[in-house]
């Protein structure tokens, strides 16, 4: 099992190297900003560039650049005007914390609900509270995201006045101002992950408890409710507990839309940024953030399934 | 026992059939074809059959709508911009929609009487009717004093009331000719700013914020009307002045009440100030009253013409990427699932390392490099099929795993049928349900991925297409507060169109997917 991980572990670090160098050199093969005529930076910005490699082959850049992020951990700093200057490592940590913390709101509160209706609605199979719950995930998984987010933000913020219509500012995570402003957010990517887990419980449950064994389990004299939680329940989680660990994964990133509507001062409204400015630094930095948590959820998911069900062995050879 | 049949005379025998030929007997039922069969499973799905009709219903729109709607995406206008859904017809019914009716809420008697001063000089009343009421009390001045205030229907269209218009003496004979010709009163009596506000001094006048819908005396700087003895508004209009050039005489139609001494225009060097309706100017410049089924977006573009635009580009784009899509994964994954082995897994890296790269850089990077040389609409379109296809390639694989070890493949392969005849002929149409299944579930994901980029601005396709959905939802998310309905109509098409387009996906898998076969019956 340890060796089935470090292999994918390896093989995601090859992957992720693959993408970083073609995005590389995809970009770098964009042409540069011209400086203005005059600037007094110009002198620092030539140096800097001279330094970065640009007269050079793009492969001995590329190495400039691993060199420099492993060595220094220097990414970079940021050419564009907002961020001019910046070190783009540090602004892109001083970015994390609101998107991490309003998806890990979004988590805490989503996956209790989304596993308890998905319980409900499999336990209910063929009935009218199954097929409501079933065309509600439907509608929610159907539905963009940032329908969600119009709806609740006009409702909610705007009409109701519940909650303030963006997220307000300043760093104090844990307040309680900070919180209710990050409600909306919170919501609005709920309803998506909510139907998510809804969907998977309630498919696998189903599965789960039509199978034999659970027969067996009421025939030996177990309730039905013993026998749900003992038995159902432990084959159901094989299934959605990764997908738990795999969405732990995905706080980190956050959602460009969602952000973008409620203001959130988090990575991924750092990403639109950076792709609207065309700052290359920033945005080579969050391209191979956005993979490695891309990849990083899928090597968890994958894993963690041989470590929860020792019926699944992984890698090995028979 | 076995000596009782021991002995059966030979006659006892009779041959079951001496002369008769032998046919297997042919089916009294009709023999149903694979599809026939997905068809009629999926007939029993109500909410997929309820789905595709949406979908028809939603495609037609996209067809019809921008063909039905006087306005082309380019018309645009610049004061109803983000005004409600409107139709003169409809409203004219005083049923409550298509009104174009905003609801204002703490609006005070002297708007309530700025508002009919509005209908009274133009004939066409903006006040439809008061909600609500709400009193406020304060303490003034160590006085109690009771504010009312009252929350009030208005239409939006008429609420523009007239407004103040600079044009050329040609423009200004061409509106008079104009009114000869429909009889619609477009020009109204310029307003003398004096007889407004009597007894106020030039200085302070000179602050006094200019509304062109003032047409009446006034009480105090504030706006309060001042009414005559029968509480009627008292006119303040220009009388009496003559210029003698004829290019500035106005020979045209009068408001009622006017004797002859009004003046319709204030020659200003060489042009003319006029105060024109703009509902009537609107008819003047277009031809037709305003018309907008959906309202209009913050171009004061048409809405209804506008989502069917988008909707078109949508659409279309969406089946050419899961056609591209289906084309190359189908090829990709069928050599993948045929060969096996080595090619399988220098392939299936390949596409994993494809599928690693986020979407969104994908779109970025393609839109950088290619947008310039291709257009914007093919780069995006590598974009969506770059990782696009590995989707269905994983899954036309998975199709191949599952039918190349069968007989029949071996005994086509016995009588010499080729890699390509075995692969396309033989394999690759029994995987074909499944697979042009899932081509319809990746309709919706484009559709959505499309208006997101779209929503974000990273993509713009006004240049191509005119509009798109995801424009047209981050216009209406900005007006949002006051116009609900320019965020309103686009969100609930494009929601219609993903929810229906999932749900009758879902409906056509579980049809064609043999292993639900009979479950239902």
């Amino acid at each position: 099992m340890v060796k089935y991980a470090l292999q994918r572990t390896a093989l995601m670090l090859f992957t992720l190297f693959i993408i970083t160098l073609m995005c590389f050199v995809l970009i770098r093969m964009l042409p540069l900003a011209p400086l203005p005529i005059g600037d007094p930076h110009t002198a620092v910005i030539e140096a800097r560039r001279e330094a970065l490699g640009y007269n050079k082959p793009y492969l001995v850049q590329f190495g400039i650049f691993l060199r420099d992020v492993f060595t220094k951990w220097d990414w970079g700093i940021c050419d564009s005007a907002k961020y001019y200057g910046k070190d783009v490592a540090q602004l892109f940590t001083s970015k994390l914390p609101a998107s991490m913390i309003v998806n890990l709101y979004s988590i805490i509160f989503s996956i209790p609900i989304g596993i308890a209706l998905g319980i409900f609605a499999a336990l209910k199979k063929n009935t009218w509270i199954d097929h409501t719950i079933s065309t509600l995930v439907m509608v929610c998984i159907s539905v963009p995201s940032f329908v969600y987010a119009f709806l609740i933000q006009y409702i909610l913020c705007f009409k109701l006045n519940l909650f303030p219509l963006v997220m307000k500012g300043g760093t104090d995570w844990f307040s309680w101002p900070m919180f209710v402003s990050m409600m909306p957010a919170v919501l609005s990517l709920a309803f998506g992950t909510i139907a998510g887990f809804t969907r998977t419980t309630r498919a696998e449950l189903t599965e789960v408890l039509t199978s034999e064994f659970m027969l067996l389990a009421r025939t030996k004299g177990l309730t039905k409710r013993q026998a749900t939680v003992r038995h159902a329940m432990k084959n159901c989680m094989v299934v959605v507990l990764p997908s738990i660990f795999g969405s732990f994964i995905g706080i980190l990133s956050g959602s460009l839309i969602i952000e973008k509507i409620f203001s959130i001062p988090g990575v991924g409204e750092l990403y639109l940024y950076s792709i609207n400015a065309l700052d290359y630094p920033l945005f080579i930095l969050l391209t191979v953030f956005y993979t490695a948590i891309g990849l990083a959820a899928g090597i968890v998911v994958d894993v963690s399934y041989g470590f929860i069900d020792p019926r699944i062995r992984m890698g090995s050879k028979k | 026992m076995e000596n009782k049949y021991a002995h059966i005379p030979q006659e006892k025998f009779a041959f079951a059939q001496k002369d008769a030929v032998l046919h297997d007997k042919k089916f009294d039922t009709k023999a149903r074809s694979y599809f026939a069969d997905a068809l009629i499973r999926f007939k029993k799905n109500k909410s997929s059959v309820v789905a595709a009709y949406i979908i028809l219903f939603l495609i037609l729109f996209a067809i019809i709508a921008p063909i039905v709607t006087p306005y082309s995406i380019k018309d645009k206008d610049n004061v109803y911009t983000n005004f409600p859904p409107y139709n003169p017809d409809i409203a004219a019914l005083d049923i409550g929609i298509l009104d174009g009716s905003v609801t204002y809420s703490s609006v005070n008697e002297t708007k309530i009487a700025a508002l009919k001063a509005i209908g009274i000089e133009t004939g066409m009343d903006p006040y439809i009717k008061t909600v609500g009421t709400t009193e406020v009390k304060s303490i003034y001045r160590g006085q109690e004093r009771i504010t009312t205030t009252y929350k009030v229907k208005v239409n939006r269209y008429f609420e523009q009331g007239v407004r103040t218009l600079v044009v050329s003496a040609e423009e200004f004979a061409k509106m008079q000719a104009w009114q000869n010709e429909t009889g619609i009163q477009l020009l109204y009596p310029v307003v003398d700013i004096n007889k407004v506000y009597p007894g106020v001094d030039a200085a302070e006048l000179r602050l006094i914020a200019k509304n062109a819908n003032i047409w009446y005396q006034c009480a105090d700087t504030k706006n309060t009307p001042a009414y005559d003895a029968n509480g009627n508004f008292i006119p303040a209009y220009v009388t009496g002045v003559t210029y003698a050039e004829p290019e500035y005489q106005y020979n045209s139609l009068r408001i009622a009440g006017d004797d002859g001494s009004y003046n319709y225009c204030t020659v200003k060097s060489g042009s003319v100030e006029v105060r024109i309706c703009y509902y009537n100017y609107y008819q003047y410049l277009k031809g037709m009253e305003p018309n907008y089924l959906f309202g209009t977006d913050e171009y004061g573009r048409d809405l209804f013409g506008a989502i069917g635009i988008g909707a078109r580009f949508s659409l279309v784009f969406a089946i050419l990427v899961s056609a591209i899509n289906l084309t190359i994964g189908a090829i990709y994954g069928s050599i993948q699932g045929y060969y096996g082995g080595m090619v399988d897994m220098i392939l299936d890296r390949i596409s994993d390392i494809l599928s690693g790269v986020p979407f969104t850089v994908v779109a970025v990077l393609f839109q950088l490099h290619l947008a310039k040389k291709v257009g914007i609409v093919p780069s995006f379109l590598f974009a969506f099929v770059l990782t696009g296809w590995i989707g269905m390639a994983a899954l036309t694989r998975k199709q191949f795993y599952r039918f190349k070890s069968q007989e029949y493949v071996l005994a086509a392969k016995t009588l010499g049928a080729n890699d390509r005849r075995l692969m396309f002929k033989h394999i690759f149409p029994n995987s074909l349900g499944t697979i042009i299944t899932s081509c319809v579930l990746v309709i919706p994901g484009v559709i959505n991925s499309e208006t997101s980029l779209t929503y974000l601005g990273i993509i713009n396709l006004s240049t191509f297409a005119g509009t798109s959905i995801g424009e047209l939802m981050s216009l209406g998310q900005t007006a949002m507060t006051g116009s609900p309905h320019a965020m309103l109509f686009p969100s609930l098409f494009v929601s219609l169109l993903l929810i229906s387009f999932n749900l009758f996906g879902n409906g056509l898998r579980d049809a064609f997917n043999p292993s639900t076969r009979g479950v239902e019956d």
